[in-house]
């Protein structure tokens, strides 16, 4: 296996306080890691610096290096760029305030796509790998703002799918939604697999058991343990880590 | 005297209070309506003034004034949005954007009659537009542009960040984001801070006295560099400088005036009204 993402003792720090600390860890092309853990522990954070979202807080510094395919996010990949391969899914359902169409094609329009037919393929083909196309397909003109929550979440996936990104980023895509709509979440998110890396953090270690490859364990901003999701589930190395995950903590 | 009593009283101080102020409003407008209806006829808004005014109709000064407010527009509205957007999206915060921002509330506060000699020194003489339709516009949108910037802040400030953090996550840049997902959200608050900001520059007089109005002028401006009679210092002259006008006369061009900032208000209003239910978040 090829490491798609590699953090190199990466720090990260807000207001000089650190939150994240010496990081080292790979991503794999085409898996599922998913990354559990405590509030506080800097899994949000961690996932952040990934496509560089913390570049909009003036507070944020950091430390170390982070490589997509062998290049320096920081310094070698433009930030637009970068964004557009490494791409996020909020834990929030977040919509924008326009028709279901515009949210899909949202993305492609930014990046220069005009052509109509174009934009009507990437849009069946978007909602069809989020498993929404059937629910939605007769009224693509409708504000999104009229989706249930679990709907509109699987359209912010599609919207992430639509430019066409390598690495899909989650921020507990989940933490709304009812287990069905979290079961129909998760689906979309094994069929995915084929195509794209996935990183997923998560408070729910049922959820990570259930579909990632590897977990990665974080514990106060420091990476506890990272290995095959099987065997950190029944034999983790660390004692901190089977806490968690027994429900000890956290 | 007990809770409820105290209660009661209260109340009634506040209700008191309330029509107090309500009252002279009422009150002007009704001596105005009244006073003023009987010289409402087409003849009147449509004839230019004859006899030395004490005739004829008000159309020049009703043009005038419809030329002043979208000149003004033309040039605060752009100046304004700009800057707001700037200001709001750009501008990190620091000491140059705070003196922008004190200079912006002091701006609104200065008295109108300072912002005509501005005008008068920079655009008619300095520029040499001329008492003129441009150097009229120019300073009532100098005067109106700290109502629409600090609308405009108000209205982008009031889109989720939630919006823009969607938009960079999905790789658009700065301009981006602001053109296709913030300004659209916050055109309605512009739009309804504008109109206000407009309202209140067709009614100033001190601002077009020197650099635009004409006192008679029974004609229709040919170009921007033309004088206009306007409404405001059209009332001016009919009560003060010119013996002789009858009462209904004077009444009546007021009641013009008061309608057009009237119409232009309640459209504000409306268009808030029906923005906010089709908002979508």
């Amino acid at each position: 296996m090829v490491a798609k993402i590699r953090a190199e003792d990466l720090e990260v720090f807000f207001e000089k306080k650190k939150f994240l600390g010496k990081v080292k860890l790979e991503i794999e092309t085409n898996e599922i890691l998913a990354i559990i853990g405590p509030a506080n522990s800097g899994k949000t954070t961690f996932l952040k610096t990934l496509n560089r979202m913390h570049d909009l807080n003036p507070d944020f510094s950091m430390q170390g290096r982070v490589y997509l395919d062998e290049q320096d996010i920081f310094r070698e990949i433009d930030v637009l760029t970068l964004r557009k391969r490494v791409a996020m899914v909020f834990a929030l359902p977040l919509p924008l305030p326009m028709s279901i169409y515009d949210n899909v094609t949202y993305g492609p329009r930014i990046h220069g796509i005009k052509n109509k037919a174009q934009l009507d393929e990437i849009v069946e083909r978007c909602l069809k790998d989020s498993y929404l196309w059937e629910e939605v397909k007769d009224r693509l003109n409708t504000p999104a703002f009229n989706l249930s929550g679990g709907q509109q979440q699987r359209l912010c996936i599609s919207r992430t799918l639509a430019v066409d990104p390598e690495v899909i980023l989650y921020d507990e895509p989940c933490s709304g939604l009812d287990p069905i709509s979290t079961a129909k979440v998760e689906d979309a998110m094994r069929v995915l697999k084929q195509k794209y890396t996935q990183v997923l953090v998560t408070n729910n270690t049922k959820q990570a058991a259930r579909i990632s490859d590897r977990t990665a364990f974080f514990l106060m901003g420091e990476l506890i343990e990272i290995g095959p999701t099987s065997r950190i589930f029944t034999k983790p190395g660390d004692k901190r880590t089977d806490d968690y995950i027994a429900g000890r903590f956290g | 005297m007990n809770a409820k009593q105290m209660q009661n009283i209260v109340f009634w101080l506040m209700a008191a209070i309330t029509v107090l102020i309500i009252l002279p409003v009422v009150i002007i407008f009704l001596i105005i309506i009244f006073n003023g209806y009987s010289a409402l006829s087409p003849e009147f808004i449509l004839s230019i003034p004859r006899m030395g005014m004490k005739a004829g109709g008000i159309f020049p000064a009703i043009i005038g004034t419809v030329y002043l407010i979208l000149g003004t527009m033309l040039f605060s509205l752009p100046l304004g949005v700009l800057a707001a957007i700037y200001l709001t999206e750009y501008a990190t915060e620091n000491w140059l954007t705070r003196i922008i921002e004190i200079a912006i509330v002091n701006l609104a506060g200065v008295p109108s009659i300072v912002y005509g000699l501005f005008g008068l020194g920079l655009f008619v003489m300095f520029l040499n537009f001329g008492a003129s339709i441009l150097a009229g516009s120019l300073t009532l949108a100098i005067m109106t542009l700290p109502v629409i910037i600090t609308a405009s802040r108000e209205a982008l400030m009031a889109v989720p960040k939630s919006f823009r953090e969607v938009s960079y996550s999905l790789g658009a840049s700065r301009w981006q984001t602001v053109w296709k997902v913030v300004l659209p959200n916050a055109i309605p608050g512009i739009i309804t801070g504008t109109i206000l900001g407009l309202s209140r520059a067709a009614g100033e007089t001190a601002p077009i006295l020197f650099t635009v109005a004409a006192f008679y002028l029974p004609k229709l401006p040919a170009s921007i560099f033309d004088q206009v009679m306007a409404l405001p210092y059209h009332i001016y002259v009919l009560s003060t400088q010119v013996p002789n006008v009858p009462e209904r006369t004077q009444y009546g061009t007021i009641l013009v005036l008061i309608l057009i900032v009237f119409v232009m208000n309640i459209s504000a209003s409306y268009l808030r009204a029906y923005f906010r239910k089709r908002k979508l978040w």
